[in-house]
Formats: structure tokens, sequence, C-alpha cells
């Protein structure tokens, strides 16, 4: 058996950023699994998380845990004040205007569940179209479908080609007038291609339609900016980029909300209520009925402090790097097929082994202590596409290295052996 | 490593290799497809009943290593059997693959089915060996619908 470390290809990427120091912010990454240590290679699924999101969930919990928006007493305050600076942190992070486009939702797919049902309830009529691409994931699928049948709507599918990227020439030639809105992924996860949202909001705009991106994938990899995306709409989560799960955010142009009905009815999100009417809340607690995910939120700030403190520009070259590496290392194997071949592409690579089937793939790796994600991806029609049923797919995140891409390069020889 | 050996039989990677009874049957009594869509696995079964007796069991389709394995060799023992033969070995194998008991006190009963009892430590697997078997035991009680892990 070969060792799994190959010294050459291991030497330090020249690069301003210390993956040495960023690894020992995330105590779980110290850990071995089944005896080796621990390759967390599934960060599309979800990203471990730093030591400071520990820390603000604990102090919340330890020291200002009390419900935000109503008390008069100190410890609401400082829960609020908190809360709201997450806010704050959002906007910032997305570089957006005002802080009253921000809303929190339980992540990107409660995000677009909000976009669908509230837009669609005020803008998309029986006849109407709403636009989605052929990378979508389930979450930016399936609640269009929803609003489409509820309002006699059509949901059609931009194509993407061999590479899997966006057919722009379809895309134009689908921009008609009967598009109420277009809703595409910024970076897709089952395939890493980033698709080129600036110039398809652009296009789109220029017939006057407006343009929600799934924010997801892209925002633990990429600087984003809405105002110079111009994009309407755009949603992400907390836990894929190093903060808690089930806390998420949508930006909305203040436009847009201010026209949107709510999306659930409750507290927080009136202002006085009778029996014979209720009149909202303003923005954008119209959108966040009942008792908010506090702690979280919280967690969340504290993860966009801890992305914020970096060197933006040193992470993406560093992820770069390590992409073209992982990729390089797999072509290179021989019996692998790479799906997902797009120019640009972040933290992703899908791919089969011949003869053997992904989740057989899973198992063997996990037996190496690698952690990958088998099957679909949630994301059916991709794999549709493509042929397969099911596909490996190794993600990477900031804290990943050289190292733990020979040990993937290791594990899958061993699935060679295990499958002759 | 030794749990991935026990996992990964001889048996299991030869009938995933050279699957047996892997052929559509025209003239079958009942078609049953089986589906888990988590892992995309997917397969036919094809069965032939007289009175009683399963004379004759075949499949198509696609998915793992186990949950192919698992359709192979299962179409190999239960060719003959009876109705509630069949269905008590299937609850004999299910038990094996959720670890509920141990291979080597049954062995006689399980043949080769004693192959799969490495899938007891893999509890993400256990749905891929016990797919097929899903899929024939819903063939036999006349369900002619699509079965689902799931």
């Amino acid at each position: 058996m070969s060792t799994v470390v190959n010294i050459t290809a291991a030497a330090p990427a020249k690069s301003r950023f210390d993956v040495a120091r960023i690894r020992n912010d995330f105590p779980i990454l110290q850990q071995r699994v089944n005896g080796k240590p621990l390759v967390y290679l599934d960060n599309a699924a979800t990203t471990q998380k730093p030591q400071v999101v520990l820390d603000a969930l604990q102090r919340y919990y330890t020291t200002i845990n009390s419900n935000v928006h109503r008390g008069v007493h100190t410890l609401s305050v400082q829960a609020t004040a908190e809360y709201e600076a997450s806010r704050e942190r959002v906007r910032r992070f997305l570089n957006a205007e005002k802080v009253e486009e921000i809303v929190f939702v339980r992540g990107a797919t409660e995000g677009i569940n909000l976009v669908a049902h509230s837009f669609g309830k005020r803008f998309i009529n029986a006849g109407d179209v709403v636009l989605i691409s052929g990378m979508e994931h389930h979450s930016n699928i399936v609640p269009w479908q929803m609003v489409c049948e509820e309002r006699g709507a059509v949901l059609r599918v931009i194509p993407i080609n061999d590479d899997g990227e966006i057919e722009l020439d379809e895309y134009r030639r689908l921009l008609d007038g009967k598009t109420k809105i277009v809703s595409l992924t910024h970076v897709s996860n089952a395939l890493g291609t980033v698709n080129p949202i600036q110039e398809m909001v652009l296009l789109a705009h220029e017939r006057g339609i407006p343009v929600c991106i799934d924010g997801a994938q892209a925002a633990p990899h990429l600087r984003v900016d809405v105002r110079d995306l111009d994009c309407d709409f755009y949603v992400f989560s907390s836990h894929k980029m190093y903060g808690p799960t089930g806390i998420g955010a949508v930006y909305g142009k203040i436009t847009w909300l201010e026209q949107m009905p709510p999306y659930q009815g409750g507290g927080d999100m009136i202002k006085a209520v009778t029996f014979e009417k209720t009149t909202y809340n303003d923005l954008p607690y119209k959108f966040e009925a009942g008792t908010p995910n506090i702690a979280d939120t919280i967690g969340f700030g504290a993860a966009i402090d801890y992305l914020m403190k970096l060197d933006a520009k040193a992470v993406e070259e560093y992820e770069r790097e390590l992409l073209g590496y992982a990729t390089d290392a797999l072509s290179s194997m021989g019996g692998i097929k790479i799906i997902g071949t797009a120019r640009q592409k972040v933290g992703v690579i899908s791919f089969v082994v011949d003869g053997v089937h992904a989740h057989d793939v899973g198992t063997i790796l996990d037996s190496e202590g690698i952690a990958i994600r088998t099957g679909h991806h949630c994301a059916m029609p991709v794999m549709e596409r493509f042929g397969v049923p099911a596909t490996a797919r190794a993600s990477f995140a900031l804290y990943n290295t050289r190292e733990e891409v020979d040990a993937l390069v290791h594990g899958l020889r061993r699935v060679r052996e295990v499958f002759h | 490593m030794s749990e991935l050996k026990t996992l990964y039989q001889e048996l299991i990677l030869d009938h995933n290799k050279n699957p047996r009874n892997y052929r559509t049957m025209e003239d079958a009594d009942r078609t049953v497809e089986g589906y888990n869509p988590l892992c995309g696995d997917r397969y036919t079964i094809y069965v032939k009943v007289e009175g009683d007796v399963i004379k004759d069991v075949s499949f198509t389709g696609s998915g793992c290593a186990i949950s192919k394995a698992s359709a192979s060799v299962m179409s190999s023992v239960v060719k003959g059997k009876t109705r509630a033969e069949v269905e008590a070995l299937f609850d004999t194998f299910h038990k094996l693959v959720t670890g509920e008991l141990h291979g080597e006190e049954h062995l006689e009963e399980l043949g080769k089915l004693a192959a799969f009892s490495g899938v007891s430590e893999f509890p993400a697997r256990v749905k891929c060996a016990s797919l097929a078997w899903h899929a024939l035991k819903s063939a036999v009680e006349a369900k002619d619908v699509a079965v689902s892990t799931e």
C-alpha cells in the first residue's frame, strides 16, 4: 500500500493564506474517523463551524437569552441589539444598501419559498412564465412549480451544455414578454459552475424582468455584492458558510419587498391587530413572523465576522488553487470522469468512477476517514442531463488542504483495489 | 478495513460483476419496480408464480454493488420456494442486515445470504441490501406498484 502523503505534491501553495492556522479554528477537524484523520470534503452539504461561532452560541444562551423586539428588560434589550447587529453584518457582507432589505429565514430553501410565494401572489398570473435553469437544486425548482400550479403559470428551463454551463443564447430567447421572474443559482451545488449572474441580470433587466439568485453555494466562496450584481433578490444559508444551521437570509430590493405581501402571519410581523384588520409591520419585520431563531442568527453574525476578517482575495486564490490541484489529481488517475467542467467553477468536483457506483465509492472512502457526498445532490434533473443516476462529490472549504486531496486520491485507489 | 472486507465479500463483488438472472422476463406474472430515490438505485423485479410457488425470478436495473448483488443472490435463492417461505427468508435476511441476528448462527437457513452479514456495520447501506427484497415481497403479495425504500 502506498503512503497517503506525496511529499512533492504536498508542497505548500504560494499564498498569503495560512491554512494550518485556519484549521486550528475548527475543533471538529482535529478528530479521527474510522481510525484515520478526518478528511471532510462534504462542504457543499454543510461546512464545519469555527470556535468563534460555537462561542457566540454558548455566550448567547449563558448570558443574554431572552426574546427580541418585545421586552423592556435588560436581557431582551441586549438580545435585540445582537440580533439586529447580525442583520447589519449580513447587509455589510452583501453590500446591500439598507438593513431593511435583509430578512432572516431558516435557510436558502425557506428564502426561495418566501420569494416565490410572496412575489407570486402579487405578480404572477395565469399564462405567465417563471424561468429557471437546468442546473437548479430542488429548492429552486419545487417552490416555483408550486407557485406556477397555484397561479396557472408555466415553468420554463434554460438548458445547460455538456460542460454544465448555461446556454446564454437560449436564455436570451426565453426572456420574452411573458416571463415574470428569473430564478437562478449563482453556483451549482452539483457541478460547481459559477454562472455569469451579472450579465444574466443585465439581460433580464433590459426586458424589465426581476432576477432572484440562489446564493447558497456562492456565499462561502465568492465575494457577493448585490448592488454590483444588481439582482432583485439574493438568498443564502448560514450553515454553508461556517455558521449554524437553521438560519439564512433573503436580500430583496426594497421596492419589491414593499409591494410584496407577508409570507407568514403571526407575532412580530404586525403593528396592530384587531379581529377586523391587521396592520403589518415595517420592513423587514413584515416577513419575520414569530420568535426568530435568535441564537443562530447571532452565530451567523459571528461566522460573517470570521469570514470578513480574512483576506477575501487570498481565500479565493487559495480555494482556486486547491480546486485546480484536485481537478488535476482526479483527472490524471484515469477511470474517473468529472461531471461539470465549466470554465468558471468553485468548490465542487462531481465525478463517477468507472464501473463503481457512487454509493460504494462513498462507503469505501468513509472507511478511510474521508467524507464526501454521494447521490443526486438534490438536483435530479442535473443527473438526468448527464445520464448518471448519481455522482460522488468532493466539495471544498477554506480549511481543506492538498494533503487531503492526496488522501482522496489514495482512497480512490482503494476503491479500485476493492472493485479491481 | 476489516469491516470493509466483510461488506464487500467476494460473493458480493462477484454477483455485482456478473449478476445472475439479469434479464427481462416477457411472460412474467408480476413486475414490480424498486426505487431508492436517495441513491438512485432502480430495479425491476420479474416474478413467475405457479399456485403458491415462485417458479422464476429475474431482474434488470442499476444501482450500487450491494443492491445489485442482493437482487442477484435473491433471484437465485427464492426459486421454487413458497410465498410463505420467501417471506420468512426476507424476515431473516432483514434481521441479518440490521444486526438483529448473527449470521454464523443461522448459516444453514441463510446459505449465500450470509454474505450480507457485513451490511449491519453500515446502517446507511441497509436500504441498498433490502431494496430488491421489498420489491419481491410486494410482487408476491400481488401489488403491481412501484416500491420505494424512502
